[in-house]
């Protein structure tokens, strides 16, 4: 596995410069809305990247309640946090590109309503697990990652129905576009996945090594009273 | 089911003789919320136009910070004297223990909003144009919807450093679409303009699914070691 490490980091590093150079120079500019709206290349594959990590810890969490395996925990950990950093990029680039389209920066609709509600959720089982006692952070985390999905339907609900201003979704949404933008926004996405999942395994690398770390002085504190009596 | 009923009922009574003669939450949650009302009050000193189109989140925002100061009091005199510890090996179903918690806070909240509401009334001078009967369900669910999930997050959250801050943390975000409703319910009530049903519908849904989840998970949370 220590070996498919750095092919997997090759492998980002070109489709990533790949995805640059496609999304800047090849994909054609929008009719609309000029050069600005390049921007959807980072900002939407962020927010499925981002989507597809939660989805991986609320699985992960679930696991995690039924085995009480400490891999699915770190997995739920690490996923947690690198979902956060990409919805974190989604809310940051969807107002610089709202500002110049839409005219405001912000509007209470219902996908940036319920991006904004999930980073707030998983911003606080990040709290969560930084401020519990290391016995029980992991259940104390799951619990919440399931409170957290069962609330995400109701968020849903609620804004759809408080009001919607958001370009209805492109894909299986009857809207049209351009096969090439299309064919961009893929590479991209499958960019931004490979990148995410690099950033998964080392976060998940050191995490084991961590536990292992304290597990040895844990132990060794255990040992060393007696030996110096 | 008889057992769980009598745990949680001499659970609750115990709770509330205690609060009876403490008053600690009741007081604290009582002078907290009047606070708000009055700081809210005079620094947007609304006309009654005004407050009957924000009144709806002043009042919710109001007893949701309040019922924070009593949720984060459920679970710590169960602390002292391990008695937290006595619950978690005696063979009384965990729910039992939940349920009488979650009833106890509803109690104290709605004793609270009962006191609270006429304060609004003189404060902002508020006169509902629509269905008023229809504040008494979203008065209940979301009092519920609050107090459910609150019981169980203070629960958690016993077990971090730093507890009072961790709750609201918790609570706040899952919360959202509960305090959507009952601030676009009771804003709709009040202004008469549009139907508050979709919203009261919401606030069963949220209700029933959280409870549910409560009490499937209260007992993985009680006994986390």
């Amino acid at each position: 596995m220590k070996r498919v490490f750095p092919l997997l980091g090759g492998l980002t590093a070109v489709l990533l410069s790949y995805a640059l150079y496609q999304a800047l120079v090849v994909a054609p500019t929008d009719q609309l809305q000029g050069d600005v709206y390049r921007i959807i290349y980072y900002h939407v594959p962020s927010a499925w990247t981002a989507f597809v990590l939660f989805f991986v810890n609320f699985v992960a969490s679930i696991v995690y309640l039924i085995r009480r395996s400490a891999k699915a925990d770190m997995i739920a950990l690490v996923t947690a946090e690198v979902g956060v950093v990409f919805c974190t990029v989604v809310l940051v680039t969807g107002p610089i590109w709202a500002r110049p389209v839409w005219g405001i920066w912000w509007t209470w609709d219902l996908r940036l309503t319920l991006t904004l509600v999930m980073w707030l959720i998983y911003v606080s089982y990040l709290m969560l697990r930084r401020f519990s006692s290391s016995g029980q952070t992991p259940v104390m985390a799951a619990v919440l990652a399931v409170f957290g999905a069962l609330d995400m339907p109701l968020v849903y609900f609620s804004i759809w129905y408080f009001r919607t201003q958001h370009p209805s979704p492109v894909i299986g949404g009857g809207g049209s576009i351009d096969p090439v933008m299309l064919r961009v926004w893929m590479i991209n996405w499958a960019a931004f996945l490979c990148f995410a999942l690099m950033v998964c395994w080392s976060r998940y690398r050191l995490e084991r090594l961590q536990r292992e770390v304290e597990e040895m002085q844990a132990l060794e504190s255990m040992i060393e009273p007696r030996s110096a009596r | 089911m008889s057992m769980l009923s009598g745990i949680a009922a001499a659970t609750l009574s115990k709770d509330l003789r205690l609060e009876w003669r403490s008053k600690d939450a009741i007081n604290s949650m009582l002078f907290f919320a009047l606070l708000v009302v009055v700081i809210f009050s005079f620094s947007f000193n609304p006309t009654a136009e005004e407050s009957r189109r924000i009144a709806g989140g002043l009042v919710w925002v109001a007893f949701l910070f309040a019922a924070v100061v009593a949720l984060n009091q459920t679970w710590a005199r169960e602390l002292r004297n391990q008695v937290l510890d006595a619950y978690r090996v005696s063979p009384a179903p965990a729910n039992a223990l939940f349920l009488a918690k979650a009833f106890g806070n509803f109690i104290f909240v709605s004793v609270l909003e009962a006191l609270m509401t006429p304060l609004f009334i003189v404060f902002y001078s508020l006169r509902a144009l629509g269905p008023v009967w229809q504040l008494i369900p979203v008065a209940v669910l979301g009092t519920w919807a609050l107090v459910v999930n609150g019981t169980f997050f203070a629960a958690m959250s016993l077990r971090t450093r730093s507890r009072e801050i961790m709750l609201p943390l918790l609570l706040f975000p899952i919360s959202i679409p509960a305090l959507l409703a009952m601030v676009e319910a009771t804003s709709a009530i009040l202004t008469g303009e549009v139907s508050a049903k979709f919203w009261i519908v919401l606030l069963v849904a949220y209700d029933v699914v959280f409870t549910t989840g409560c009490l499937l998970l209260f007992e993985t949370v009680l006994h986390a070691e």
